[in-house]
């Protein structure tokens, strides 16, 4: 317990370092921009590929789960549609993120870090936490909850040509599901959903780099922890936020 | 000028640098040697504020680097430069970017004059033509000159070099060794070397400080070094058969 609160205690204050006035804001512009691309753009594939599919899954098991005759069936696209909104393009996605940022957010610091570099930063004067993790806070926050409405669209897409595809349900039908009783407070929910989920992400991920002194197994082992880290917390924080947000 | 001033440093309770003071010349190259483990790279560490000391002071002409705070700290380092073992230049930018960097952040520079200082940098350890590589594209002397370059763009007053020559062939060691001795007595910098390579010893060892089990156990210059009446430092020197044969035709 003690060490969990010494481990929050130095991540607060590496944020501390993190969000102190950035020296020159030029310079931090053309690496968040660099970030985005790195971290953003790059996770578009992974992204399409897993909503497409989830979306796809989530319309067959609805189909087959919801046969009934006194049950309509454009409740399939509906729920499809609801599943991909609520949990699936927001916390599922940042589960996935977390696997494929987080590790490389802090196998690329904790590297700096036992080459050296960090070190170089430093002598040089430059605020290392903050030219190293600011960009990729900001970087993170504002692109990841573009992957969730692009992961709506692939999601609710791949539902869609799957009743095409198999014949399982009337596409039609599908179509009025998925614009029926539409909340546009979902979507903001989601949304808020993944901008924290983005900041814990990279946060901790760059926190978990930032620590390795030694060798490249402790920066196996950072990665490790930065993705189990980040896991929970994602976890915890949408049981928060959910409650907060919806109730 | 930098002195530190009874420094102590201990890692979990194990004593690594025992009350060393030293005093290391401006536009001079000062070395400090001693065996590997012997706290030589720590003492480097502490004088650079990498390591925080015990006790002691460190000081930078007339301004107490120990008691310095955060933003005090960062405008001295300014005129701090460090060439590492390993160059640790930033892998995901090009030599020229790495070397820009500091005219980047520091100075109000044009784009015109900066790119002119990172030619002539780039000039100075005969990299013209290498600036757009990436450090994973470059040679092991040529990370080192890199990072030599990257260490001076900024005209530092204090230039740190932790095993400039490691890992390198005996040629190539002495280019660098040289190129650091040359831009040492062209801009007058007070330059620390860390280094346990006895060529770099006999070329540019202007004053020397010899580490041993975490004491300063010997402070002399490469003229005397050779004739020092001293047990653990002649172990040093003469380690090599080569050295001993030397020594033995005087």
């Amino acid at each position: 317990m003690l060490k969990l609160l010494e481990q929050i205690g130095r991540y607060f204050m590496l944020l501390g370092k993190v969000f102190s006035r950035p020296e020159k804001g030029g310079i931090y512009l053309r690496r968040t921009v660099f970030e985005m691309d790195a971290l953003g753009l790059n996770s578009i594939g992974l992204t399409a590929i897993i909503s497409f599919f989830i979306g796809a899954v989530i319309t067959l098991q609805m189909s087959i789960n919801l046969e009934s005759s006194f049950i309509p069936r454009m409740l399939i696209g509906y729920a499809t549609r609801e599943t991909m909104i609520l949990e699936f393009s927001s916390t599922v996605v940042a589960l996935i993120l977390a696997g494929k940022v987080g590790s490389s957010i802090a196998s690329e610091i904790g590297t700096m870090r036992i080459t050296e570099q960090i070190d170089a930063l430093e002598i040089m004067g430059v605020n290392s936490a903050s030219y190293l993790i600011l960009p990729k806070i900001i970087a993170t926050v504002l692109f990841f909850p573009f992957l969730t409405i692009f992961s709506i669209l692939i999601g609710i897409a791949g539902g869609y040509i799957i009743t095409i595809a198999t014949g399982i349900m009337i596409p039609d039908d599908y179509i009025a599901g998925i614009q029926s009783d539409f909340k546009p407070y979902s979507v903001t929910y989601t949304l808020i959903k993944m901008g924290v989920f983005a900041f814990i992400i990279s946060s901790l991920s760059a926190y978990f780099g930032y620590k390795p002194k030694g060798n490249s197994l402790e920066v196996g082992e950072a990665s490790t922890q930065a993705v189990v880290s980040c896991s929970i917390a994602i976890m915890i924080f949408n049981l928060i936020l959910t409650q907060l947000l919806l109730i | 000028m930098i002195r530190v001033d009874h420094i102590s440093k201990a890692f979990e309770g194990r004593t690594v640098l025992d009350d060393v003071s030293v005093t290391f010349e401006t536009g001079k190259t000062n070395l400090i040697i001693g065996k590997s483990g012997s706290g030589k790279t720590v003492l480097m560490k502490c004088a650079v504020g990498l390591h925080k000391v015990d006790s002691g002071d460190v000081w930078y002409d007339d301004t107490n680097f120990t008691q310095l705070d955060f933003e005090a700290l960062k405008a001295i380092r300014r005129n701090v430069g460090m060439i590492f073992q390993g160059g640790a230049l930033l892998d995901s930018s090009t030599v020229t970017e790495n070397i820009r960097l500091p005219l980047d952040m520091f100075t109000d520079q044009s784009e015109a004059e900066k790119a002119e200082r990172v030619r002539f940098c780039l000039e100075r350890v005969h990299l013209e033509d290498a600036g757009h590589l990436y450090p994973a594209e470059l040679s092991g002397g040529m990370i080192k000159r890199a990072a030599i370059a990257r260490a001076i763009v900024l005209n530092p007053t204090y230039l740190f070099c932790d095993e400039p020559n490691s890992g390198l062939d005996p040629q190539t060691a002495i280019v660098i060794d040289n190129l650091i001795h040359e831009i040492t007595h062209e801009y007058g910098i007070t330059t620390i070397i860390n280094t346990h390579d006895m060529n770099s010893v006999m070329e540019i060892g202007e004053r020397i400080t010899f580490i041993y089990e975490g004491k300063k156990w010997w402070e002399g210059t490469k003229e005397t070094i050779i004739s020092a009446d001293n047990k653990e430092l002649n172990d040093f020197v003469f380690a090599s058969a080569m050295a001993r044969s030397l020594k033995a035709r005087g």
